[in-house]
Protein backbone atom coordinates (compact mmCIF):
# COMPACT_ATOMS: atom_id res chain seq x y z
CA UNK A 1 0.00 0.00 0.00
CA UNK A 2 2.62 2.15 0.81
CA UNK A 3 4.25 1.80 -2.72
CA UNK A 4 1.24 4.22 -3.99
CA UNK A 5 3.05 6.64 -2.01
CA UNK A 6 5.99 7.04 -4.19
CA UNK A 7 7.00 10.36 -5.72
CA UNK A 8 6.37 9.55 -9.71
CA UNK A 9 2.93 8.02 -8.53
CA UNK A 10 1.98 10.91 -6.51
CA UNK A 11 3.39 13.57 -9.42
CA UNK A 12 1.18 12.41 -11.52
CA UNK A 13 -1.58 13.53 -9.58
CA UNK A 14 0.13 16.93 -7.95
CA UNK A 15 1.11 18.17 -11.73
CA UNK A 16 -2.54 18.17 -13.54
CA UNK A 17 -4.74 18.69 -9.86
CA UNK A 18 -3.57 22.73 -9.06
CA UNK A 19 -5.50 24.13 -11.61
CA UNK A 20 -8.69 22.67 -10.79
CA UNK A 21 -8.31 23.04 -6.63
CA UNK A 22 -7.55 26.99 -7.44
CA UNK A 23 -11.08 27.06 -9.25
CA UNK A 24 -13.13 25.13 -6.51
CA UNK A 25 -10.96 27.36 -4.03
CA UNK A 26 -11.97 30.48 -5.92
CA UNK A 27 -15.88 29.33 -6.18
CA UNK A 28 -16.30 28.58 -2.74
CA UNK A 29 -14.45 31.01 -0.89
CA UNK A 30 -16.26 33.54 -3.68
CA UNK A 31 -19.75 32.43 -1.85
CA UNK A 32 -18.08 32.06 1.66
CA UNK A 33 -17.22 35.66 2.18
CA UNK A 34 -20.07 36.76 0.47
CA UNK A 35 -22.31 34.75 3.14
CA UNK A 36 -19.62 35.52 5.86
CA UNK A 37 -19.80 39.75 5.51
CA UNK A 38 -22.79 40.25 4.60
CA UNK A 39 -25.42 37.39 5.28
CA UNK A 40 -24.87 36.13 8.10
CA UNK A 41 -26.63 37.86 10.83
CA UNK A 42 -24.34 39.72 13.80
CA UNK A 43 -23.87 38.55 17.11
CA UNK A 44 -26.36 40.38 19.86
CA UNK A 45 -23.01 40.58 22.19
CA UNK A 46 -20.55 40.95 19.99
CA UNK A 47 -22.43 42.86 17.03
CA UNK A 48 -20.29 42.90 13.73
CA UNK A 49 -17.07 41.65 15.31
CA UNK A 50 -18.16 38.00 15.53
CA UNK A 51 -17.37 37.65 11.61
CA UNK A 52 -13.50 37.47 12.31
CA UNK A 53 -14.41 34.19 13.52
CA UNK A 54 -14.90 32.90 9.94
CA UNK A 55 -11.13 33.93 8.94
CA UNK A 56 -9.82 32.92 12.85
CA UNK A 57 -11.75 29.72 13.50
CA UNK A 58 -10.98 27.75 10.22
CA UNK A 59 -7.71 28.80 9.97
CA UNK A 60 -6.34 27.91 13.70
CA UNK A 61 -8.12 24.12 12.39
CA UNK A 62 -6.43 24.30 9.46
CA UNK A 63 -3.11 24.71 11.09
CA UNK A 64 -3.43 22.35 13.85
CA UNK A 65 -5.35 19.61 11.68
CA UNK A 66 -2.00 20.52 8.93
CA UNK A 67 0.72 20.12 12.33
CA UNK A 68 -1.32 16.62 13.26
CA UNK A 69 -0.41 15.44 9.37
CA UNK A 70 3.24 16.27 9.59
CA UNK A 71 3.38 14.56 12.89
CA UNK A 72 1.66 11.62 11.98
CA UNK A 73 3.66 11.36 9.30
CA UNK A 74 6.57 11.75 10.73
CA UNK A 75 6.13 9.21 13.36
CA UNK A 76 5.42 6.47 9.56
CA UNK A 77 8.79 7.76 8.63
CA UNK A 78 10.57 7.19 11.45
CA UNK A 79 8.97 3.66 12.82
CA UNK A 80 8.44 2.09 9.08
CA UNK A 81 11.78 3.89 7.44
CA UNK A 82 9.43 4.88 4.65
CA UNK A 83 10.71 7.91 2.77
CA UNK A 84 7.96 8.37 0.48
CA UNK A 85 6.38 10.73 3.00
CA UNK A 86 9.08 13.38 3.60
CA UNK A 87 8.31 15.16 0.90
CA UNK A 88 5.08 15.15 2.09
CA UNK A 89 5.40 16.19 5.10
CA UNK A 90 7.97 19.20 3.94
CA UNK A 91 5.13 20.10 1.61
CA UNK A 92 2.71 20.52 3.92
CA UNK A 93 4.46 22.89 6.49
CA UNK A 94 4.73 26.38 4.84
CA UNK A 95 0.42 26.69 4.21
CA UNK A 96 0.50 24.93 8.24
CA UNK A 97 2.47 27.87 8.81
CA UNK A 98 0.79 31.04 7.19
CA UNK A 99 -2.85 29.96 8.55
CA UNK A 100 -1.11 29.44 12.38
CA UNK A 101 -0.23 33.67 11.85
CA UNK A 102 -3.52 34.37 9.90
CA UNK A 103 -4.87 32.32 13.13
CA UNK A 104 -2.82 34.86 16.05
CA UNK A 105 -3.41 37.69 13.98
CA UNK A 106 -6.80 37.99 13.56
CA UNK A 107 -7.28 36.64 16.94
CA UNK A 108 -5.11 39.55 17.94
CA UNK A 109 -7.62 41.67 16.06
CA UNK A 110 -10.60 40.24 16.94
CA UNK A 111 -9.79 40.31 20.99
CA UNK A 112 -9.40 44.18 21.01
CA UNK A 113 -13.05 44.77 20.62
CA UNK A 114 -14.10 41.86 22.65
CA UNK A 115 -11.70 41.78 25.65
CA UNK A 116 -9.99 45.32 25.49
CA UNK A 117 -6.54 44.10 24.72
CA UNK A 118 -4.78 42.68 21.75
CA UNK A 119 -2.76 40.08 23.61
CA UNK A 120 -3.21 37.98 26.46
CA UNK A 121 -0.62 35.28 27.85
CA UNK A 122 -3.76 33.52 28.25
CA UNK A 123 -3.55 29.56 27.99
CA UNK A 124 -4.99 28.66 24.12
CA UNK A 125 -2.97 31.80 22.53
CA UNK A 126 0.33 31.44 23.96
CA UNK A 127 -0.02 27.33 23.17
CA UNK A 128 -1.13 28.68 19.50
CA UNK A 129 2.46 30.74 19.58
CA UNK A 130 4.20 27.74 20.91
CA UNK A 131 2.87 25.89 17.70
CA UNK A 132 3.82 28.72 15.47
CA UNK A 133 7.61 28.06 17.05
CA UNK A 134 7.22 24.18 15.92
CA UNK A 135 6.50 25.65 12.51
CA UNK A 136 9.25 27.77 12.35
CA UNK A 137 11.96 25.46 14.14
CA UNK A 138 10.25 22.29 11.31
CA UNK A 139 11.11 24.59 8.72
CA UNK A 140 14.58 26.37 9.45
CA UNK A 141 15.95 22.69 10.15
CA UNK A 142 14.92 21.66 6.51
CA UNK A 143 16.55 24.65 5.75
CA UNK A 144 19.44 24.02 7.86
CA UNK A 145 20.36 20.21 7.32
CA UNK A 146 19.07 20.21 3.76
CA UNK A 147 21.83 18.17 2.39
CA UNK A 148 22.68 16.01 5.65
CA UNK A 149 21.63 12.70 5.63
CA UNK A 150 19.80 12.64 8.62
CA UNK A 151 17.57 15.95 7.75
CA UNK A 152 14.25 13.36 8.03
CA UNK A 153 15.26 12.42 11.68
CA UNK A 154 15.75 16.03 12.82
CA UNK A 155 12.40 16.95 11.56
CA UNK A 156 10.37 14.03 12.27
CA UNK A 157 11.71 14.23 15.80
CA UNK A 158 10.79 17.97 15.99
CA UNK A 159 6.98 16.98 14.75
CA UNK A 160 6.82 14.43 16.97
CA UNK A 161 7.58 16.71 20.01
CA UNK A 162 5.59 19.67 18.75
CA UNK A 163 2.71 17.22 18.32
CA UNK A 164 2.20 17.21 22.33
CA UNK A 165 1.37 20.69 22.06
CA UNK A 166 -1.67 20.08 19.76
CA UNK A 167 -4.18 18.66 22.52
CA UNK A 168 -2.98 21.17 25.13
CA UNK A 169 -4.26 23.90 22.53
CA UNK A 170 -7.37 21.95 21.96
CA UNK A 171 -8.20 21.34 26.05
CA UNK A 172 -6.39 24.22 27.06
CA UNK A 173 -10.51 26.05 27.07
CA UNK A 174 -11.48 23.38 29.98
CA UNK A 175 -8.24 23.10 31.58
CA UNK A 176 -7.60 26.67 32.41
CA UNK A 177 -9.19 29.68 33.43
CA UNK A 178 -8.73 31.17 29.75
CA UNK A 179 -10.32 34.27 28.20
CA UNK A 180 -11.43 31.99 24.75
CA UNK A 181 -14.82 30.42 25.25
CA UNK A 182 -15.01 26.51 25.32
CA UNK A 183 -15.68 24.96 22.24
CA UNK A 184 -19.04 25.98 20.36
CA UNK A 185 -18.74 23.22 17.70
CA UNK A 186 -18.26 19.30 18.94
CA UNK A 187 -18.13 16.18 16.20
CA UNK A 188 -19.73 13.97 18.89
CA UNK A 189 -22.33 16.40 20.50
CA UNK A 190 -24.50 18.57 19.96
CA UNK A 191 -23.24 22.38 18.24
CA UNK A 192 -24.47 25.15 20.23
CA UNK A 193 -23.53 27.59 16.97
CA UNK A 194 -26.99 28.19 14.55
CA UNK A 195 -27.03 26.93 11.23
CA UNK A 196 -26.90 30.95 10.20
CA UNK A 197 -22.96 31.27 11.56
CA UNK A 198 -22.32 27.45 10.65
CA UNK A 199 -23.01 27.97 7.06
CA UNK A 200 -20.38 30.39 6.11
CA UNK A 201 -18.09 28.94 8.87
CA UNK A 202 -18.15 25.52 7.33
CA UNK A 203 -17.77 27.38 4.06
CA UNK A 204 -14.59 29.37 4.72
CA UNK A 205 -12.94 26.04 6.27
CA UNK A 206 -13.60 24.46 3.07
CA UNK A 207 -12.19 27.24 0.74
CA UNK A 208 -9.29 28.03 3.78
CA UNK A 209 -8.56 23.19 3.28
CA UNK A 210 -9.25 23.38 -0.28
CA UNK A 211 -5.99 26.32 -0.80
CA UNK A 212 -3.68 24.08 1.67
CA UNK A 213 -4.20 21.76 -0.20
CA UNK A 214 -3.74 23.81 -3.23
CA UNK A 215 -0.02 25.05 -1.99
CA UNK A 216 0.69 21.66 -1.00
CA UNK A 217 0.18 20.37 -4.21
CA UNK A 218 2.53 23.69 -5.33
CA UNK A 219 5.38 22.75 -2.93
CA UNK A 220 5.57 19.33 -3.36
CA UNK A 221 5.73 19.60 -7.02
CA UNK A 222 8.52 21.70 -6.80
CA UNK A 223 10.45 19.55 -4.28
CA UNK A 224 9.78 17.15 -6.84
CA UNK A 225 11.47 18.76 -9.57
CA UNK A 226 14.62 20.05 -7.03
CA UNK A 227 15.12 16.04 -6.73
CA UNK A 228 15.22 16.23 -10.54
CA UNK A 229 17.73 19.02 -10.38
CA UNK A 230 20.35 16.89 -8.03
CA UNK A 231 19.38 14.11 -10.52
CA UNK A 232 20.84 16.40 -13.34
CA UNK A 233 23.93 17.39 -11.16
CA UNK A 234 24.94 13.52 -10.20
CA UNK A 235 25.24 12.55 -14.01
CA UNK B 1 -26.29 51.57 3.23
CA UNK B 2 -22.86 51.22 1.76
CA UNK B 3 -21.30 53.63 5.33
CA UNK B 4 -23.15 50.61 7.17
CA UNK B 5 -21.31 48.09 5.38
CA UNK B 6 -17.91 49.72 5.83
CA UNK B 7 -18.88 50.70 9.67
CA UNK B 8 -20.73 47.47 10.71
CA UNK B 9 -21.50 49.46 13.51
CA UNK B 10 -18.23 50.67 14.28
CA UNK B 11 -16.14 47.32 13.97
CA UNK B 12 -15.49 47.50 10.29
CA UNK B 13 -11.80 48.29 10.93
CA UNK B 14 -11.70 44.95 13.03
CA UNK B 15 -13.77 42.88 10.39
CA UNK B 16 -12.25 44.49 7.22
CA UNK B 17 -8.59 44.44 8.83
CA UNK B 18 -8.83 40.76 9.54
CA UNK B 19 -10.15 39.34 5.98
CA UNK B 20 -7.73 41.60 4.49
CA UNK B 21 -4.75 40.36 6.12
CA UNK B 22 -6.08 36.75 5.57
CA UNK B 23 -6.18 37.39 1.72
CA UNK B 24 -2.87 39.40 1.51
CA UNK B 25 -1.60 36.19 3.36
CA UNK B 26 -2.91 34.20 0.77
CA UNK B 27 -1.51 35.98 -2.16
CA UNK B 28 1.77 37.04 -0.79
CA UNK B 29 2.19 32.49 -0.15
CA UNK B 30 0.87 31.69 -3.27
CA UNK B 31 3.40 34.07 -4.87
CA UNK B 32 6.17 32.83 -3.06
CA UNK B 33 5.42 28.89 -3.77
CA UNK B 34 4.55 29.61 -7.76
CA UNK B 35 7.75 31.80 -7.94
CA UNK B 36 9.70 28.85 -6.21
CA UNK B 37 8.23 26.76 -8.24
CA UNK B 38 8.56 28.32 -11.83
CA UNK B 39 12.73 28.57 -10.86
CA UNK B 40 12.65 25.26 -10.51
CA UNK B 41 11.41 24.37 -13.36
CA UNK B 42 13.12 26.82 -15.38
CA UNK B 43 16.58 25.43 -13.89
CA UNK B 44 15.26 21.80 -14.87
CA UNK B 45 14.16 22.53 -18.01
CA UNK B 46 18.23 24.76 -19.01
CA UNK B 47 19.99 21.51 -17.23
CA UNK B 48 18.32 19.07 -19.12
CA UNK B 49 18.82 21.04 -22.76
CA UNK B 50 22.68 21.00 -21.90
CA UNK B 51 22.40 17.28 -21.36
CA UNK B 52 24.08 14.62 -24.55
CA UNK B 53 21.57 11.97 -25.40
CA UNK B 54 23.80 9.38 -23.91
CA UNK B 55 22.98 11.94 -20.40
CA UNK B 56 19.50 12.17 -21.05
CA UNK B 57 18.73 8.44 -21.68
CA UNK B 58 20.96 7.98 -18.48
CA UNK B 59 18.49 10.62 -16.92
CA UNK B 60 15.03 8.53 -18.11
CA UNK B 61 16.18 5.67 -16.63
CA UNK B 62 16.36 6.96 -13.35
CA UNK B 63 13.24 4.88 -12.21
CA UNK B 64 12.30 7.81 -9.90
CA UNK B 65 11.95 10.32 -11.96
CA UNK B 66 10.18 8.38 -14.91
CA UNK B 67 6.69 9.69 -13.70
CA UNK B 68 8.22 13.39 -13.10
CA UNK B 69 9.73 13.52 -16.54
CA UNK B 70 6.17 11.91 -18.47
CA UNK B 71 4.76 14.90 -16.91
CA UNK B 72 7.11 17.69 -17.90
CA UNK B 73 7.45 19.32 -21.15
CA UNK B 74 10.59 18.91 -21.42
CA UNK B 75 10.22 14.66 -22.01
CA UNK B 76 8.40 16.08 -25.21
CA UNK B 77 11.55 16.79 -27.18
Amino acid sequence: MLKNFEPNKIFSITSKAPKYVLIAFIIIISIGLVEALFISPEDYIQSHSVRIMYVHVPSAWISLGTFSIIAILSFVIIIFKNKSFILIAKSLAPSGLVFNIIALVTGSIWGKPTWGTWWAWDARITSMLILALFYIIYILAWRIYDDNEKVYKITSLIAIIGVINVPIIKYSVDWWSTLHQPASINIFAKTSIHSSMMIPLALMTASFALFSILIFLMKYNTELIKIKNKGLDRL
Amino acid sequence: MINDIISMNGYGIYVWSSFAFTLISFGVLYTAIKVQLIKEKIKFDAKYLNLNSNKKKAFRAQEAYKGILASNSVSKI
